[in-house]
């Protein structure tokens, strides 16, 4: 018993020994040879880090990332006056405004940024801004003769147990079923998502991803999903899973019934400074960074995402697979006005039991 | 009802790394219905393992061991311990912790039906004069007391033959006379066949009509005793 | 396993600095608890409504099943499994004996989407049914998805039957052989003696297991939202996020913890009832050989939850990073820094929880007067354990940052030194797992006899000293054991991890966790089984500590496993 409990003793010190000389480079304070700026994002690394080295390289800034998955708003805001972040970047205009209303950004004016955005796709007074745009699509098997298609047709019967989708409280989901709520009113909206529910093929789970994992398993034929994935897939080494799925699909660009404009519906990824931000003009030179001409041709080409600058080519795949994009012109402010009432009526149907 | 045991030219070992090593070996015993015998001896004789054998603990390399008419043991043939009706009283009193002292006893009745399990239960509980200890619980009883209980368990299925291993070592002087004294005098009213494994010799003299000494696996002599009689 | 309630007469209490550092301790235990009600509870009831029609009862019904179907599942994995090791000798009994606790080494989530894959229409082993049956295409034959309770209910159930195996097997090992002998003696099979006698003797130890699988059942965040199941952890999570309603996701935080507190009650009656166990000598059961049918009959039963649990999930991340690093991915340097980062910060987490649990085990030690005083601060201290890592976060967060910031204020520093040098994730940790060495070596504690205090007092020496020379290399084994568990556990956590990390740090856990939340699961094989593998090794310690192949004549050390 008792050499189990020293090789144990020994196995503990060694890593203490470990842990402390790691702590303790960690906790000393970074010193600020270089100019800097941190950045609080819940993007995941792999999407913006190309981004934020070109950007280090091209400004001599650099970047400390926090990447918070969840609870930015709360976070920051418990960090109160001395937070050390200096931009906030998220995804979905629910998240941007909500940011706003948390009283945890500031207005910034800025002739690039005014330029390169419509006027639609940032805040009035600059407290957020729109980086990149993403689709919200239907994926079909390819075998699926299928040339048009509207988000009302989703509870079409005729597509009874053929439909995959994540959770309906997803914040791409909601977002969806709040413009679908501007559109169409409440009552019409709720009777729809009874029709999709019933037409469920699996659980309202997973991801954008399993939805093509799924057509190709044969659980389903149709399904609705974010752009840029289609990129990532079909883009995948050949053999590989990704490919596999990507390779399954095809992809049509929904409308809603009502809008005579027939675009689809769209969601952003953003950008605000920080209220209390210590470098508030590097803050400002980073979001003028990523609206310029090369940041938004990385957004394009390596993200898959639309630009939100005109004139920015696209990636080939998207463009052939998908299409130039036209954007519902609702405005986004709307959809954030009917989020929460797109969550309880999500919770009203029961979508995700 | 109680039956003659017969055991005839035993054989017992243990597989140990080595090989088998033989603890009794030619070991041969008869004993009449009613009577009570004493195995006795020093630690490692080999007499708990005859014990074991009979109760059906230890398997049986050679000879046999009959209960009555039935066959219990032979190296071709080993009936399971439930089916032997032999009763055990073990040294650590082997009380069941999460039951009570009348659920202790009632265990083996598991045949009868309730009436008849409480009336058994009772019927036993006052023999061992404990009548009114029936609801409490063996962590509440002392060390005497707990022997009683397992005696009163043992006997209530009327076993053919009740095996007792050292049963009262672990109690004081004091308790030890007296319960001794007593236990003879149940099994012997009751007529009850039974063996004793002891090293302790005034336990043997006063508990058993006869005492086996053994040494080395087998019985060396037989003593006849003179015990005093039940009180 | 005897806990003493009352300490004999002739030990000094703990001195007034260890009972202040003890109640500090415990009041930082506390706090983030009662944050959370007054988040909850600062708001007002108002805005329940919906809540409370759709949301709830849905969440608490899926979260009533969930626990009902995992505990019967893991209560008839743990004890027979336990029950078969222990009375019965067949093939490759001594390397299951420790196997059986592999799948503690796997988290739940990673369990979860290695079977999403495994079991998936397109995946190999429907592949392989629809090949033996015929089929060409998913469409025309598939099996049920995982993807709902049944699956929740196996895939849990196979990962957390550990905790069951772990208490049931220390408990049958040490119960006396006499015991069953007598069973049989008064008519019981070998079956009756095991369901009228070994069993309910277990079942204070089973309750212990059962409750910590139940707890970690409920704390559960990634299994059940990638199997689409909604439980009442899920609501608080998706209330907070998707609805934006923290106090709302507080509310139900609240009403989760007194599902937690009847689990920590279930599990501390079940400590107490442990006074079952016998003071004499005893011989332990011993295990009889099986031959034949029967002898591979055993060997595949007790194979079983150890090929589901822990082979076939760390297979398949074998093979996922197998084949990504053949793809040419590589490890990338983001990885190896995560590798890393968990490290320091388990072990980080495993000296501050060891260390606190010493202090509120030693100072909850007292005498005589009023032994449920001190004792209040050492239950305080483990329902840490109890509440699920995201609310134990979020409820850290406003008195950790107000902490920082007035320390940093008063030192005259920039900014938030604490949450910036990761010590406000390294304190979350250490409460959520300080119930593991609290107990461990409370109990270790009440082995010490009193006598050996009472000759180091007499030969001259403190009470502290005592601690140090004496009491300290006596408890090793406890702390030892119970430092492991914290280290397991640490490297496996996700949700406080996510929400309270400093800037350009990641652990394996968040990088795994990002990879699957893209749905890039494969890229996430390779961190997973970097999880696993480093968990893997304190497992087998505490399994060769805990577990001796053959069963001891005298009761082994057996330290109550968290």
């Amino acid at each position: 018993m008792t050499d189990r409990s020293g090789s144990q003793g020994r196995v503990a010190h060694a890593l203490l020994g470990v842990s402390a000389a790691w702590l303790a480079l960690a906790a000393l304070p970074a010193h600020a040879a270089t100019d800097e700026l941190t950045l609080y994002t819940t993007r995941e690394a792999a999407l913006i880090q190309p981004l934020i080295s070109a950007f280090s390289a091209q400004s001599n800034i650099k970047v400390n990332t926090v990447f918070v998955k969840d609870g930015l708003l709360e976070r920051v805001k418990a960090e109160g006056a001395r937070s050390p972040a200096d931009v906030l970047m998220t995804v979905d205009i629910g998240n941007l405004v909500d940011l706003v209303e948390g009283g945890v950004t500031q207005p910034v004016k800025s002739a690039a940024l005014e330029s390169a955005i419509p006027a639609n796709l940032r805040g009035a007074d600059g407290q957020w801004f729109a980086l990149s745009l993403r689709a919200r699509v239907l994926y079909a098997d390819k075998n699926q003769p299928l040339t048009s298609f509207r988000y009302e047709d989703l509870a079409n019967p005729k597509y009874k147990g053929k439909v995959c989708i994540r959770a309906g409280q997803h914040p791409y989901n909601t977002a969806l079923v709040a413009a679908m709520i501007a559109h169409d009113g409440e009552a019409k909206t709720e009777q729809w998502l009874r029709g999709v529910k019933a037409n469920l093929a699996r659980k309202a789970t997973g991801g954008d991803r399993d939805v093509a994992r799924d057509i190709l398993g044969g659980i389903c034929d149709i399904g609705v999903a974010n752009s840029y994935y289609v990129g990532q897939m079909k883009s995948a080494k050949e053999g590989t899973d990704a490919r596999k799925w990507g390779d399954a699909i095809k992809v049509i660009r929904p409308t809603f019934a009502n809008a005579k404009s027939g675009g689809t519906h769209v969601n952003i990824s953003g950008a605000a400074v920080a209220k209390n931000a210590p470098q508030r003009a590097n803050a400002v030179k980073l979001l003028e960074f990523l609206v310029s001409e090369p940041a938004q041709a990385l957004y394009a080409q390596t993200n898959y995402e639309y630009p939100v600058r005109k004139g920015v080519a696209l990636d080939p795949i998207i463009g052939q697979t998908i299409g130039a994009l036209k954007v519902d012109p609702l405005p986004l402010t709307e959809i954030a006005k009917h989020r929460k009432q797109a969550s309880a009526l999500v919770d009203k149907v029961g979508f995700d039991q | 009802m109680s039956s003659p045991l017969h055991l005839d030219s035993l054989q017992l070992a243990y597989d140990t790394p080595r090989g088998p090593h033989t603890v009794v070996d030619g070991f041969s015993l008869d004993l009449a219905a009613g009577e009570i015998a004493c195995l006795f001896g020093p630690s490692g004789c080999g007499k708990t393992t005859v014990l074991r054998a009979i109760a059906g603990f230890e398997p049986v390399r050679a000879g046999t061991i009959r209960l009555g008419d039935t066959l219990l043991s032979s190296p071709q043939k080993h009936l399971p311990p439930e089916q032997r009706r032999v009763g055990m009283m073990f040294q650590e009193y082997a009380l069941f912790p999460h039951l009570s002292a009348a659920k202790n006893v009632a265990f083996g009745l598991r045949r009868l039906d309730r009436a008849a399990q409480q009336a058994r239960v009772a019927e036993m509980l006052a023999l061992v004069g404990l009548a009114e200890a029936g609801e409490r619980y063996p962590h509440e009883l002392s060390g005497g007391q707990q022997q009683r209980i397992a005696l009163a368990r043992a006997l209530a299925p009327s076993p053919a033959v009740l095996l007792l291993d050292e049963p009262f070592s672990n109690l004081d002087g004091g308790t030890r006379e007296r319960l001794t004294a007593e236990v003879r005098g149940i099994l012997k009213k009751a007529g009850q066949t039974a063996i004793l494994v002891t090293h302790n010799e005034a336990e043997a003299h006063a508990m058993a009509d006869r005492i086996g000494v053994m040494h080395n696996g087998r019985i060396t002599h037989w003593l006849e005793t003179a015990p005093s009689p039940a009180p | 396993m005897l806990m003493s309630r009352r300490q004999p007469p002739g030990l000094r209490a703990a001195g007034p600095a260890w009972r202040c550092a003890s109640l500090l301790i415990a009041l930082g235990v506390l706090a983030p608890v009662l944050t959370l009600a007054w988040l909850a509870f600062g708001s007002g009831v108002g805005h329940w409504g919906p809540l409370f029609a759709h949301v709830l009862p849905q969440a608490a019904l899926n979260t009533a099943l969930l626990l009902a179907g995992v505990g019967t599942l893991v209560l008839v994995i743990g004890t027979g499994c336990a029950w078969l090791v222990t009375a019965h000798d067949f093939p490759g009994r001594g390397v299951l004996n420790w196997a059986l606790l592999l799948p503690l080494a796997m988290p739940t989530y990673i369990v979860a989407f290695a079977y999403l894959d495994l079991l998936h229409p397109i995946g190999p082993v429907q592949g392989a049914i629809r090949w033996m049956l015929g089929f060409d295409s998913p469409r025309q034959f598939r099996l049920p998805d995982l993807r709902s309770m049944p699956g929740a209910i196996f895939v849990l159930g196979f990962v957390l039957y550990p905790y069951v195996y772990m208490t049931a097997r220390a408990m049958f090992m040490t119960q006396p052989a006499h015991l069953l002998e007598a069973a049989r003696t008064l008519g019981e099979s070998r079956r009756g003696a095991f369901f009228r006698v070994a069993l309910p003797l277990a079942r204070p130890a089973l309750a212990v297991g059962l409750s910590l699988a139940l707890l970690e059942t409920l704390n559960d965040i990634g299994a059940s939202e990638f199997l689409g199941v909604n439980t009442l952890t899920v609501a608080v999570y998706t209330t907070w996020i998707t609805r934006s309603d923290l106090a709302g996701a507080a509310q139900i935080a609240c009403a989760m913890l007194f599902v937690v507190v009847a689990l920590v009650w279930l599990e501390r009656n079940g400590r107490q009832h442990q006074r079952f166990g016998s003071t004499q000598r005893m011989r332990a059961v011993q295990p009889r050989r099986l031959h034949g049918g029967a002898a591979w009959a055993a060997t595949a039963t007790a194979t079983l939850p150890v090929l589901v649990g822990f082979v076939a999930p760390a297979l398949y991340l074998v093979w996922e990073s197998g084949k990504r690093l053949h793809q040419g991915g590589g490890i990338s340097q983001g990885l190896v820094a995560s590798l890393g980062n968990t490290l320091a910060l388990a072990a980080g987490v495993t000296v501050v929880a060891v260390a606190a649990g010493l202090v509120v085990a030693w100072a909850s030690r007292s005498q005589g007067t009023s032994p449920n005083r001190a004792r209040w601060q050492a239950r305080a201290a483990t329902l840490g354990y109890a509440v699920p890592g995201t609310v134990l976060a979020i409820g850290l967060l406003t008195p950790a940052l107000a902490f920082d910031a007035a320390l940093a204020g008063a030192m005259g520093w920039q900014g938030l030194p604490l949450m910036g040098a990761g010590i406000v994730l390294v304190v979350a940790c250490a409460i959520r797992f300080l119930a593991m060495p609290v107990g461990g070596i409370e109990a270790g504690l009440a082995r010490i006899p009193p006598a050996i205090e009472q000759a180091s007092r007499l030969l001259g020496e403190t009470t502290g000293g005592t601690l140090r020379r004496v009491h300290l290399p006596l408890l090793q084994p406890a702390i030892a054991a119970g430092a492991l568990l914290v280290f397991v556990d640490a490297m496996k956590e996700l949700p406080a991890t996510l929400l309270l990390r400093p800037a350009n740090f990641d652990t394996l856990a968040t990088w795994l966790y990002a990879e699957a939340a893209r749905g890039t699961y494969e890229e996430g094989a390779i961190a997973a089984l970097a999880i696993v593998l480093a968990g893997l090794l304190p497992v087998v310690l505490l399994a060769r500590n805990q577990l001796g192949t053959t069963p001891a004549v005298t009761p082994p050390d057996t330290t109550d496993p968290a």
